[in-house]
């Protein structure tokens, strides 16, 4: 997993690397310095020539200088390191997710993916700049100050031989109870957002069976769960305080008591020794503590990780094949035995031995109760998911010969649930042609009989979709998203109940549009109003994922007693 | 380049920080003062020391001076230590005390605020929801709330207890030599000057590199939440290259943010070592300089072991004024964070000035209301006049009129006008029209989620307004076209109409919306658990359980949102026969597009550009062949 990570960091290992060096640097400098310092302070107190003190204070001025080099270079180049790491990250989950085929997608939520692409990389920024920063420093820092207090102190070094392992024990008995405390409470905390989020989602339906009161109870609860948890947790965090502080304090009585009687009884040891012994006793303990720190960073950010790799794992089921057909011939379809289910281990079939010839440029109606899997059939034309079983054919050619950006753009398909972006109107319909000019923007536009709407705004076609497209009713969004599929110039077009918020009459223009400017066009049209597809020239009822009957309007009038029956229900339905 | 910063975002409000301390003393009258007592007594704790160590080691050096035997100096030893130990005890037992304390203090106060944020959430009106990006409502409860974890629990206690180090030795140091203190303060002037500017950058990276992660998640959302429409339009290197930039954006905030937050440690630290340096330097010479004068509080003369003790206050300083300068972005990202807060805080709440009840009657045959506190299938309201003092009762039975309603949600842009319509109990009343002609608006004043501009809406003859707004909602049912499930099983969202319905009228319910037959398909039937706004349900099942859940309330008024356009015709008619009983005895008011869904209406409303135009049963509107005629036959027509 780590490795998979680590091979984001790509061309800033070299900001990485200088980081380490710059580090190292410092951290042997930052051990000089109190050396020095024992020694500028010896000079002072024997009395030494001006000279002298001059001279050490001349050398520890220098290597302050290059500490704050080393320091500031470190700085910079840490955080470049970090930022550029988490830059790849990000770049590489979206190239990856921008590759996934429809089954990828189904089974990532999108507000799971957006996590992982922003507070999970942030985590997992700030751990690899702590790791790069700290990792080789602290360690560095213990060493070095423990070998020269052993080298300086000689026996005053029993301090830290005493207190290191207190030290040590007691940070890990709080990281050992701390971290599992602190993942459940993160976990219960994240269900806490997502139920905050629902309830603004759904905050008409609050009001309107004045559920206020019912909700800040709910959340009063969980709220003050969370709080319980939370403050368990942070208690036993709290602890490293006083144990920090009572392993300083003893080192620091130790030193004095035992450094005293050394220095006055038999003079093994001298003031400057001393003072340096307790300038090393806090820089061991505190990179002790830094090390903690960074464990417990670490452990958090490796949930963050595995859930960044999850997605830079997860495989396209679908691909492109070698040697693939670049071009559609036409826009006829056949259907040879095709089922389909969605995940291997689906029990049911989605759909199950259809066999459908559609010859190119027929205008064909779909339908069929919910849970029929209209949309299921109509997604594998533009193999958005693969036939489980059976030969799906294109243009005479299986689809999983075809270049899969080729057959796409031969396939035209308005969703169920289609969606505008932000920016304005043109640069949305543009999604269908990158280059399509104004002409063919507003011919589209006419087309899907949208561009009456359009043009009565006031800044046309440069009128800005917000995020969601919120600003234009349903109805004027389904339009666009249809004139957006009409400008790829399409061989064939698939309507998946795209004019349910459409009134009827605007429906019909749009259909009758389709026949006229549009005619060797292959048109799918998913349905629930019958209106819709009367008039095809072949009508298919799809009942529980098999055809149940093929056949024009007046001959499923006579056969199909599903067709009968909605289509009565539509148009009698006030008079029985 | 140095873009303008903070574009739109109002400036921080003064007194954020004023108005948190507040907060935290009145949430914690007790725990605060104490706790900030600890922090005090065992930060001077920490500064006093020095004084003791300077003092044993002055005690040494004179023992190893004039070589006083070791039993002997230990007689003088021994009682500093001792006092050492015992302050340090003290000083160990009030850290431990108020670092337990700020854990307790940190989760209860934000716990408070997340309270005290979703309370007043709930109250704020329907607008408010209708005019904020949800996702900025969102980080007001993550990322907001997790700054002010950061700054209650880490940095005002760091910044408190480096304070209260920094008077201390400040102190400690005037005692001993003004001359040496005047060089320390010229030092520490220098790092505050330095590290303030780059402090200052690093927050202003800060708050870029937070508005860069919203660009970026914004961007990442609307993707992922569209990313089926990319692949459809093979979009996919479009919006790569779209994302690099803002990537790109991103990492380059992000860099120099933390840049400049790195390189201020290095920077005080070693501006630290140099002053450390000056001062042994001077402190060398003011000793060895005979016509030296020292001025002190104590009126010490300067000698070395004051130098020494010198030397390591320096030391302290710097390590303390690094403490404080590190705190520096977290105090201000959180006081942004705050102020954000707090503006969602002082929201307006949605106003009640309703005092008309809906309460449970028992209702004789002779017509007499009495109220009784038991459920009983009849409901009154219970309207109370204040001038005679007089309470009476009037049957709640589901009239609705609304008389010449003008209203629109942005006064200058009128929606609806002169808006008529009677509704009288049991009736079916249905609106139809283009999108945006005005429809759903009605049903949005009705349940009064916004206030008519003028005009006048009465319910069983009483002017809403008067109404307790959360008795008015009761008596409507609400189904929309958008359906919000709640995170939880399927019994526990149709319960959500009735938070007492047992099993059994709940299934009843689902019965009745025609819900029961797929429910009980479902893996788990009504225990299954709902997730994602019942992304595991299609658009249809969702609406179902909606309707089920309206159901459930036995509401007197019923309103209808397009709540079954997406179902199809053919399930449509099977619930239909559900609905036909749902809507029995109520008074209903339809939205649909589909016209077979209305047909069957009492009353047809024909809506066009916030007027009616048409109204009429469908028989007669057909008949009228004007507008509706129109529409229910224009697909055919067109044939």
């Amino acid at each position: 997993m780590l490795k998979k990570l680590l091979s984001c960091v790509r061309e800033y290992k070299k900001p990485t690397l200088f980081t380490l060096v710059f580090i190292l640097g410092e951290a042997v400098i930052e051990t000089l310095i109190p050396f020095l310092t024992a020694d500028l302070v010896n000079d002072i107190k024997i009395g030494s020539p001006m000279s002298e003190v001059l001279k050490v204070g001349g050398i520890l001025v220098a290597m302050a200088v290059i500490s704050l080099s080393f320091g500031a270079g470190a700085g910079f180049t840490s955080a470049k390191a970090a930022s550029g790491f988490a830059k790849n990250l990000r770049e590489d989950m979206f190239r990856k997710i921008q590759s996934y085929a429809f089954q990828n997608i189904d089974k990532f939520s999108s507000s799971s993916l957006v996590t992982r692409m922003t507070t999970d990389v942030t985590n997992v920024q700030m751990s690899y700049m702590m790791i790069i920063r700290m990792a080789v420093r602290s360690p560095l820092m213990l060493v070095f100050s423990s070998a020269m207090a052993f080298y300086m102190g000689g026996g005053l070094a029993m301090a830290f031989v005493i207190a290191i392992p207190v030290l040590v024990f007691g940070l890990l008995m709080i990281g050992k109870f701390a971290m599992p405390a602190f993942r459940s409470v993160f976990k219960k905390y994240d269900r806490l957002n997502e139920s905050i989020e629902e309830n603004v989602r759904a905050m008409r339906v609050v009001k309107g069976f004045s559920r206020e009161n019912y909700e800040k109870e709910k959340f009063g609860k969980a709220a003050e769960d969370i709080r319980k948890d939370f403050t368990t947790a942070e208690r036993i965090v709290a602890i490293n305080m006083p144990l920090m502080t009572l392993c300083m304090d003893f080192d620091m009585v130790f030193i004095l008591l035992v450094g005293s009687k050394m220095a006055i009884a038999d003079a093994s040891i001298n003031i400057g020794q001393i003072s340096a012994m307790i300038t090393y006793g806090v820089q061991i303990l505190m990179s002790l503590m830094f090390l903690s720190v960074m464990y417990v960073m670490v452990t958090m950010s490796l949930e963050s990780a595995k859930r960044i790799t999850e997605v830079l794992d997860e495989e396209s089921t679908l691909h492109s094949p070698d040697n693939a057909v670049a071009e559609i011939k036409d826009g006829s379809i056949d259907f040879e035995g095709v089922c389909f289910k969605y995940s291997e281990t689906a029990e049911r079939y989605a759909l199950s031995g259809i066999d459908l010839h559609i010859p190119s440029g027929a205008t064909v109606g779909i339908i069929g109760g919910t849970g029929s899997s209209k949309s299921t059939l109509v997604q594998l034309i533009p193999r958005l998911y693969d036939v489980s079983g059976g030969v799906l054919r294109v243009g005479g050619r299986d689809v999983r010969e075809y270049d899969l950006q080729a057959l796409r753009d031969a396939v035209a398909m308005v969703l169920q649930k289609n969606l505008l972006f932000s920016g304005t109107i043109r640069e949305n319909l543009q999604w269908g042609n990158e280059t399509a000019t104004d002409e063919e923007i507003i011919e589209a536009c006419k087309l899907a009989q949208a561009a009456e709407f359009v043009e009565s705004f006031p800044d046309k076609y440069d009128t800005r979709i917000e995020q969601g497209g919120s600003n234009v009713s349903g109805g004027q969004k389904q339009r666009l998203c249809i004139a957006r599929a009409l400008l790829k110039k399409p061989k064939i077009l698939i309507l998946d109940d795209s004019t349910s918020a459409v009134d009827t009459k605007t429906d019909a223009l749009i259909r009758q549009g389709f026949r006229t400017y549009i005619p060797d066009t292959t048109k799918l049209i998913i349905a629930q109003r019958i209106a819709s597809v009367q008039d095809a020239d072949m009508i298919v009822v799809l009942d529980n994922g098999t055809i149940s009957d093929v056949g024009t309007h007046d001959e499923l009038l006579i056969r199909s007693d599903i067709y009968r029956e909605v289509y009565e229900q539509q148009t009698n339905g006030g008079d029985e | 380049m140095p873009k303008p910063m903070d574009k739109g975002r109002p400036p921080m409000k003064k007194g954020v920080l004023g108005r948190l301390m507040k907060m935290l003393f009145r949430f914690y009258p007790v725990m605060m003062p104490v706790t900030i007592f600890c922090i005090i007594f065992s930060s001077i704790a920490a500064a006093i020391p020095d004084m003791y160590i300077q003092k044993v080691i002055a005690i040494i050096t004179n023992a190893v001076d004039n070589e006083i035997p070791w039993e002997q100096a230990k007689a003088e030893v021994m009682p500093n230590i001792i006092f050492l130990i015992v302050l340090y005890v003290i000083a160990i037992a009030a850290v431990a005390l108020y670092s337990q304390l700020m854990a307790f203090i940190t989760q209860g106060c934000l716990n408070k605020m997340r309270q005290s944020m979703f309370k007043g959430m709930q109250d704020l009106p329907i607008r408010y929801f209708d005019t904020h990006k949800h996702g900025d409502i969102m980080s007001y409860y993550t990322n907001d709330i997790d700054t002010l974890r950061q700054l209650i629990s880490q940095a005002l206690p760091t910044l408190l207890r480096a304070g209260v180090v920094v008077i201390t030795v400040f102190g400690i140091m005037l005692y001993y030599s003004f001359w040496l203190t005047l060089l320390i303060i010229v030092g520490v002037i220098i790092m505050f000057m330095v590290s303030g500017k780059m402090g200052g950058g690093s927050a202003k990276y800060f708050l870029r590199q937070q508005q860069s992660i919203g660009k970026a998640e914004g961007y990442i959302q609307e993707i992922m939440n569209g990313q089926k429409v990319v692949k459809v339009f093979n979009r996919e290197d479009k919006c790569i290259e779209q994302f690099d930039e803002i990537n790109k954006e991103l990492q380059n905030d992000s860099y120099k943010a933390h840049a400049y937050a790195n390189t201020l440690a290095p920077v005080v630290m070693n501006i630290g070592n140099v002053l450390y340096v000056l001062v042994a330097v001077a402190g060398g010479l003011m000793v060895l300089w005979d016509g030296f004068v020292n001025f002190s509080i104590s009126g010490m003369a300067l000698d070395i072991s004051i130098v020494v003790a010198f030397l390591n206050m320096t030391k302290q300083f710097t390590g303390n004024i690094n403490q404080v300068v590190q705190q520096f972005n977290a105090v201000i990202m959180a006081l942004a964070g705050a102020d954000r807060i707090f503006t969602l805080m002082d929201e307006e709440p949605e106003t009640d000035e309703g005092y008309v009840r809906l309460v449970n009657a028992e209702i004789s045959p002779s017509g007499e209301i009495t109220e009784v506190d038991h459920h009983t299938g009849q409901w009154a309201w219970k309207h109370f006049h204040k001038a005679e003092g007089t309470i009476t009762y009037t049957r709640l039975e589901g009239d609705v009129l609304l008389d010449h309603v003008d209203f629109g949600y942005d006064p200058d842009k009128p929606v609806l006008h002169d808006v008529s319509v009677f509704a009288k109990p049991g009736q079916k009343v249905a609106f139809v029209g283009a999108t945006g002609a005005g429809k759903t608006t009605i049903t949005n004043l009705i349940n009064r989620f916004y206030d008519i501009a003028d005009g006048k809406i009465r319910y069983d003859g009483i002017n809403i307004n008067k109404i307790v707004k959360s008795d008015l909602r009761r008596s409507l049912g609400l189904v929309l076209q958008e359906t919000n499930l709640f995170t939880g099983t399927v019994m526990d969202n149709i319960r959500y109409g009735k938070l007492d319905a047992t099993d059994e009228e709940c299934i009843a319910a689902a019965k009745l919306a025609g819900a029961d037959d797929f429910i009980t398909r479902l893996p788990e039937g009504y225990g299954t658990l709902l997730t994602g706004n019942g992304s595991n349900l299609s658009q249809g099942q969702r609406q179902l359980i909606a309707i089920a859940r309206a159901a459930v309330a036995d509401p007197p008024v019923m309103i209808l949102d397009e709540a079954t356009s997406s179902i199809d015709t053919r399930t449509e008619a099977i619930v239909a026969r559900g609905m036909d009983k749902l809507m029995e005895g109520r008074t209903v008011f339809v939205i649909a597009h589909r016209l077979s869904t209305v047909r069957n209406s009492d009353v047809i409303m024909v809506l066009d550009h916030g007027s009616i135009i048409e109204r009429g049963s469908h028989d007669q509107l057909i008949a009228q062949k004007g507008h509706y005629y129109q529409l229910y036959t224009g697909a055919f027509e067109l044939d």
